[in-house]
Parts: C-alpha cells; sequence; structure tokens
C-alpha cells in the first residue's frame, strides 16, 4: 500500500529555474526509497519539499493518506538527517536528543525513557553528557540518526548524510543504516549521488535527471535494464561503453563493428551500450581492441583501449589480468547483454 | 639563536606596549595620593603618598556644581545607569533587528541593512539638532530615558550580529523547524545561547561608547542632578591636580568591572572564527 505520494510536483524557484518537474512517485510503507542522480538535478529538492522546508509550487505531497502540502514541518511527523547533521552545538547530546520531544510538550520521564531507550540502540549513551564538538564524526552521525528516531516519526528523510564521512567508516553505516532501517520499519527516503549507496541501501532507487524521474525500480532492475541513456550511463562503475551506429534488417552496424541482434528493431540510427563485465575475449569476438591502460584492483582488472574506429573501450576482467598494454585483443558480447538507445528521444529500445 | 632573538623581539614589543598603556596610569594614581600643595610644587610622582583616604574621601563626598546637589558619587552612579542602559538596549535592538534582516527573507532586507548601516555617516554630532528637538518635545531632557534612548541604536552592532547570524548554517534553522520550534523559541533556545560571546563584546563596547559621551549628556542636561563622568571632570574639579587624578582613576572603575567581568566571553566573542 502506498505510504507517501507524489502527484506532479514541480518546483519553481522565483528566479525561475524548475528545480523538480511535475514529479510523480509512491513509496509504500516500510519502504526504503533511494534518490540518485548528479548534482543538482533537483533529488535535495525533492526531499525538502517532503519535508516542508520547501514550498511545493504545484502538485501533491501525501502521507499516510493526508495531503500535506501546506502542513508545517513540526506536524508533518517526518525526521530529517541533514548532509553536516545540524546538530545543535551549544546543547549536549542529551538534550539534542530530547529537543523535538520537549517542544511537543511530553513529560519529562517519558522524555528520559525515549532518548535512553534510542541512546542505547544506537549506542551513544555514554556520551549524552558531551557536545557535539567533543564527538568524532561518525558519534555525530550518531547522534543526528537518534535525533531522528527518538521522535518516532512516519517517515525519515536522510540528505546525503554519509558524504561527511571517510570511505571505510561510511561503508559501516551505510550497513547500520540499512539494519536499522529494516529493523524499525519505518517508511525512508534517501538522497544520494553516490551510485554505490544508492545501490546497497536501496529497496528501490529513483534516478533523477534534470528535475525529472527518469526511472524508478529496484537497484538490479535498473542496472540491467536501464530505461534511458541518462540511466545507463550514471549507473555502473566503470561506466557502460556507447557505440553509436546504426541498425540494419536487425544488424546492428557501426564503424568499428558488426553484430546481429536477437530483437526486432526497426532500422534507425541508435546508441549501442554494453557494460565492461559483459565482453569476454575470444577469437570468436567482433570488437578489436588496442589496449591503452590496465588497471589491477585485485578482485579484478579494468583493461581500457580503442577499438577499430577510436572507440574508447572498457573491458573487465576476473582476477589479474595476462593482457599487457599494447595488445591487440578481440572481445566478444555476452549473448544479449546489450542496451540499444533510440539517437533521439535516448529512450531505451530493447 | 634565531628562536631566542624572535622571541626577544616580539616580547619586548609586548612589554613596550603594557607600559605604554600602564605608566601614565600608575602617574595619576601615585600623584593622587599625595597632598595638592606638594604635587604643585614637586610634579607628578611616582611613589605612592600618605593621602589616598583624605584625596578619595574628598572626590567622593565633595558636593560640587554650581547648586552644590551633585557629588563625583552621582556623577559614576548617573554615567553607569547611561552606559549600562544603552549597552542593554542597543544589545537587545541591534540582535532584533539583525534577527528580522537575516531571517525573515523580505524583499528589501538588504535594502533595510544597507539604510540602517548609512546611519554611521550621520554621527550624533551632526544630527544633535534635530535630536534635541525630539527629545525636548517628548519632554525627556533632564532624565535617564532622555540620556539613553537616542544613543541605543546602533548601526554597527546591528552589523556585527547581522554577520555573524548569517555565519550560522541555515540547516540548523531548518532541524529546530522540524523539532518543532517557532520563529521565538528559534531565537531564544538557539540565537541567544549561540551569540553569548557576541552578546558580551557588543554589550562592552557600547557600555564604553556610552560611558564616554560627552556631547549629548551636556546638551540634555540642564540640572547638575543629570551630569555624568566627563562632564564632571571639567565642571568639578576645573583647579585642583590631585582631586582630579584621584577622580580620573575612579571614574576608570566602572568599565574595569564591566571587562573584567564579561573578559573571557568578551575574548571569545572578539576572535571565534564561527
Amino acid at each position: 500500500m502506498s505510504f507517501l505520494d507524489l502527484e506532479n510536483v514541480t518546483k519553481i524557484y522565483p528566479n525561475g529555474t524548475k528545480a523538480v518537474n511535475e514529479t510523480s512517485l509512491s513509496i509504500t510503507e516500510g519502504e526504503l526509497m533511494v534518490f540518485v542522480g548528479p548534482s543538482g538535478c533537483g533529488k535535495s529538492t525533492l526531499l525538502r519539499m517532503i519535508a516542508g522546508l520547501e514550498d511545493i509550487t504545484d502538485g501533491e505531497i501525501k502521507l499516510d493518506n493526508k495531503i500535506i502540502n501546506k502542513v508545517d514541518p513540526s506536524e508533518r511527523d517526518v525526521a530529517m538527517v541533514f548532509q553536516n547533521y545540524a546538530l545543535y552545538p551549544h546543547m549536549n547530546v542529551f538534550k539534542n536528543l530530547s529537543y523535538g520531544l520537549k517542544n511537543k510538550g511530553e513529560s519529562k520521564e517519558k522524555i528520559e525513557k525515549k532518548v535512553n531507550e534510542v541512546a542505547e540502540l544506537l549506542e551513544i549513551k555514554e556520551f549524552l553528557q558531551r557536545k557535539p564538538a567533543q564527538l568524532s564524526g561518525g558519534q555525530r552521525q550518531r547522534v543526528a540518526m537518534g535525533r531522528a528516531i527518538v521522535r518516532n516519526p512516519k517517515a525519515f528523510l536522510f540528505d546525503e548524510p554519509l558524504s561527511n564521512l571517510d570511505a571505510k567508516l561510511r561503508g559501516q553505516v551505510r550497513i547500520e543504516i540499512k539494519k536499522l532501517q529494516k529493523q524499525m520499519g519505518v517508511t525512508s527516503v534517501f538522497v544520494t549521488h553516490d551510485q554505490v549507496e544508492a545501490m546497497t541501501l536501496g529497496d528501490r532507487l529513483a534516478v533523477i535527471n534534470e528535475g525529472i524521474i527518469e526511472q524508478v525500480g529496484s537497484p538490479i532492475e535498473v542496472y540491467e535494464n536501464p530505461a534511458t541513456f541518462f540511466v545507463a550511463e550514471f549507473i555502473g562503475t566503470p561506466q557502460m561503453n556507447f557505440i553509436n551506429g546504426k541498425i540494419k534488417s536487425n544488424n546492428f552496424i557501426s564503424e568499428g563493428f558488426n553484430c546481429s541482434l536477437n530483437s526486432n528493431i526497426n532500422d534507425q540510427n541508435v546508441i549501442f551500450g554494453i557494460r565492461p563485465e559483459n565482453l569476454k575475449v575470444s577469437p570468436q569476438g567482433n570488437i578489436q581492441m588496442k589496449v591503452d591502460l590496465i588497471e589491477k584492483l585485485g578482485a579484478d582488472s579494468i583493461i581500457y583501449g580503442y577499438d577499430k574506429s577510436n572507440n574508447y573501450i572498457c573491458y573487465r576482467e576476473n582476477g589479474n589480468t595476462n593482457i599487457k598494454v599494447n595488445n591487440e585483443i578481440t572481445l566478444e558480447i555476452e549473448e544479449g547483454k546489450y542496451h540499444l538507445f533510440d539517437k533521439e528521444t535516448k529512450k531505451r529500445l530493447n | 639563536m634565531s628562536r631566542v632573538f624572535r622571541i626577544t623581539i616580539t616580547h619586548s614589543v609586548l612589554i613596550w606596549g603594557v607600559l605604554l598603556m600602564l605608566v601614565p596610569l600608575w602617574l595619576v594614581f601615585a600623584s593622587s595620593t599625595h597632598s595638592n600643595s606638594y604635587i604643585y610644587n614637586e610634579g607628578m610622582q611616582w611613589k605612592i603618598g600618605g593621602e589616598f583616604f583624605d584625596n578619595y574621601d574628598r572626590v567622593l563626598n565633595k558636593k560640587g556644581g554650581f547648586t552644590k546637589e551633585i557629588t563625583a558619587t552621582r556623577i559614576f552612579y548617573n554615567s553607569f545607569i547611561m552606559a549600562f542602559g544603552i549597552a542593554t538596549l542597543s544589545v537587545f535592538i541591534s540582535m532584533m533587528a539583525a534577527y528580522s534582516l537575516v531571517y525573515f527573507k523580505t524583499k528589501f532586507s538588504t535594502l533595510f541593512f544597507w539604510l540602517i548601516f548609512i546611519t554611521l555617516l550621520v554621527p550624533l554630532e551632526l544630527r544633535i539638532l534635530p535630536s534635541y528637538q525630539i527629545v525636548s518635545d517628548l519632554n525627556l531632557t533632564n532624565s535617564y530615558a532622555g540620556l539613553i534612548l537616542p544613543l541605543s541604536a546602533s548601526a554597527i552592532a546591528t552589523f556585527f550580529f547581522r554577520q555573524y547570524f548569517r555565519s550560522i548554517p541555515d540547516e540548523l534553522l531548518e532541524a529546530a523547524k522540524l523539532d518543532g520550534a517557532n520563529s521565538w523559541k528559534f531565537f531564544i533556545d538557539f540565537l541567544l545561547p549561540l551569540s553569548k560571546t557576541m552578546i558580551a563584546a557588543m554589550f562592552i563596547f557600547m557600555f564604553v561608547y556610552g560611558y564616554n559621551q560627552y556631547l549629548w549628556p551636556l546638551i540634555m542636561t540642564t540640572s547638575e542632578k543629570y551630569w555624568t563622568v566627563v562632564m564632571g571632570l571639567k565642571m568639578i574639579y576645573g583647579g585642583n591636580s590631585v582631586d582630579r587624578y584621584a577622580y580620573v582613576v575612579l571614574s576608570l572603575l566602572p568599565p574595569v568591572m564591566i571587562i573584567i567581568f564579561l573578559q573571557r566571553l568578551f575574548i571569545q566573542g572578539l576572535f571565534q572564527t564561527k
């Protein structure tokens, strides 16, 4: 059942910039939805509209079957974790956690009980009397989470909460957030520009570009069947290879290589996309590549080079590769693992 | 070697600065403990004399002025009330003004700010006639209100508070909003405690500003009961040097006490980066 609904939500700033354009999306109860996209795509604006920190120019936002367009942020029953945590610097952790409850008029005993519960859950009990400045990055992050949890909201909103942590901590906290969210079953929206975060955290992703949702789906769906050229380009590292060409009687023809297709597509100009891991070295292959650069990552190797018509191609091999720079190799496309996009509309064709 | 040299240089500069501040003060204080005729004959003294209690008692309690109804004690009290009133009111008014300029984003808030700021170019001395006219029409001459009110809107304090509030991240306001703080609560629970140091610094500035006023109280007051420190210096003790020295030393005490009291906060306020 859908719990948080966006219907044709539009945001136009006073200076005329259209940050979000007629976006519709429904999020089910207990789901963790990730908004992912490049910076400036409107994902944070969308989140802030749900929180009530930005006015909604047009459209409707419903939470638990109630339209919340005009509801004050504090009455929406949502909690937000900010990118820089926005902890209250002059209050200790206990007061940081209890401030919202105090404003709601909860009794002292109840506040104390709740704060202690949350502090125990997040293992920040020994810091309750400290000020935010005396905490490490990871601890601050927990306090910010705690402040959201303690109010027992209908929805959590995360605005890139991991981007201030170092790489190792980020990985740990990511897992913790996912666990906590599942354990508490609270509907959540998580904004990030990091696709690894998006892929690992989300029950579903909404890939956003220039104020428009390009695709909504489970991480694997989005990865394996990108709906548009933008999604294909944005999701996946190293990036998908793209080759311009055209279709002629179910054959893809480009300057560098040709291949036959197993689906029926009208003759037209297309962009042919293939992920680096869907290539393999084989004498029967149809892509000839001269190796230019090799990155050995231990678990796998990434090999870059030029095909016959000077397209830069990337190919990923498991383990430590034997290929050397300047070798000539022949790559075969894995059966059916290619993506075709219309050259004009950039929509997926196959 | 060069480190020793550097330390010697920096320390001698500092010590020289300290002496520059302290030596004249010490001279005045030491001289104020001798008898008037001794000073008259021998000039200012480096050593403490034996007349400390007599001199200070006389200065504090002697009735001065033409009508003989004012003492130095009363003058210090007047100046303290005036300076304290100006400092308190201008901190309060500037904070409120800065709060509305920064957080209630009206269309013309920048314009309003510059209008306020431009008043710095029109000091009291320039607008003394219209100011006097207003105060006189309101029947506030010869009153503390008349001394305090015209000086208690401060553009410079508004400027400092505005800059400080602007450096507070927006997310703090947003987080507070989600936690159910309205604009009044945000001011009380956040801005007030966060700008504690700034308040202390501005309070000291405005206190000293108010304490040093000469022209305004001179024009404002016809009754000797409302004389203030700087006026008193000239009016009461025209002739007697020792009394004047003692008066100067005493007049230092109220601002010094305020600074000692707020010093820690004051220094934090001047040097804090955020």
